[in-house]
């Protein structure tokens, strides 16, 4: 009961001193703010560059995903290795390698645990097989349309791997598995990353400048750099949403079944 | 009236908040916490984040919810404190 007290006051502290320095915040889509008008209201920004040159440059309407994947392409790397290294020390936390448990312990692939302990689940298990591919199908659309639309390789590769949870979730893990084995999954998660510090590094074999895509115009046959560097876009993406699937299909199987891969939800 | 729609959303989103962290039930601690990130999610989207909104709906909303509740089966349903 003291811990809560003291607890809330601290809450209650940190709350206020928040507030307070959000009052120094400039407007909400203030043009003067120093985010979009640079320091001082004068010299012309970081934020006015990209409004204004990323379609020259880059030739993709999205703003976002061409700073995500060219402008910041350094970030968006080692973000996608953040997440595999999550990945990973999940796997290396919780994966119970040894086959058999303890002898006393039953079966885990007999006793069928389920939230709320029904066996009859045709229903959810019917309308959840029609609609994994439509989630597949409108995830890879995510992914190769990111250029033009919001989305891009981290929510669909997130939206890949969720699919691959949820036949894990209507039916059993052991589907899921079938489908998208643990030896795949590791795979994919380290071809994902291959793949974007692949496309990053390939520039440097043209002597340019790492993530510098532009570079690899006689490479992909592009009438102008813009479209090579649209086209590294791409390849970054695809890249990213390998590892995010993998991954995220990695730490649900881990999680709901405590490292052994049987039974789980 | 976009006004009225921000107020909205952030009335939920503290209610959602407040009843994810006094709930006993974890199942349903975790089931609010997924409204609670759809709600940040209408609220970028509003804001015109679409980007980080989409993020949010199928990360936050989606996964991290399964996430917590395969966690939760593994332990004991009800919070003690």
């Amino acid at each position: 009961m003291k811990a809560k007290i003291f607890a809330s006051i601290a809450v209650t502290i940190t709350g206020a001193i928040l507030l307070y320095a959000v009052t120094d915040f400039p407007n909400f889509g203030d043009p003067r703010s120093p985010a979009n008008a640079g320091v001082g209201g004068g010299s012309s920004s970081a934020s006015l560059y990209y409004i204004e040159n990323t379609y020259r440059d880059t030739k993709v309407p999205n703003l976002v995903t061409a700073i995500l994947a060219d402008y910041r392409g350094y970030d968006t790397l080692f973000e996608t290795v953040v997440i595999f290294t999550a990945g990973m020390a999940i796997f290396a936390i919780l994966r119970v390698l040894r086959n058999e448990d303890a002898p006393s312990a039953p079966d885990p692939e007999s006793t069928n645990r389920t939230i709320d302990g029904d066996h009859h689940r045709i229903i959810v298990g019917i309308t959840c097989r029609i609609a994994v591919p439509l989630v597949q199908i409108f995830a890879l659309y995510v992914v190769a349309h990111g250029h033009h639309s919001p989305g891009g390789g981290f929510q669909g590769g997130v939206m890949l791997g969720a699919s691959f949870i949820l036949i894990a979730l209507s039916g059993s893990l052991r589907d899921a598995l079938a489908r998208f084995s643990e030896a795949s999954y590791i795979r994919l998660a380290s071809l994902g990353i291959l793949i974007y510090a692949g496309v990053a590094f390939l520039p440097l074999v043209f002597g340019r400048n790492f993530v510098d895509y532009g570079a690899l115009r006689g490479l992909l046959g592009t009438e102008g750099e813009e479209m090579a560097r649209s086209h590294g876009i791409f390849g970054v993406e695809l890249g990213v949403a390998f590892t995010v699937m993998a991954v995220m299909f990695a730490i649900f199987a881990n999680l709901s079944t405590r490292g052994r891969l049987k039974g789980g939800l | 009236m976009i006004v009225t729609f921000d107020i909205i959303i952030l009335v939920f989103l503290v209610i959602a908040a407040i009843i994810s962290l006094s709930v006993k039930d974890l199942l349903a601690a975790a089931m609010v916490f997924g409204i609670y990130g759809f709600l940040i999610c209408l609220l970028w989207a509003e804001m015109g984040a679409v980007d980080v909104a989409f993020t949010e709906a199928t990360v936050g909303a989606g996964v991290s919810t399964v996430l917590i509740i395969a966690t939760i089966l593994n332990t004991r349903r009800r919070s003690t404190d």
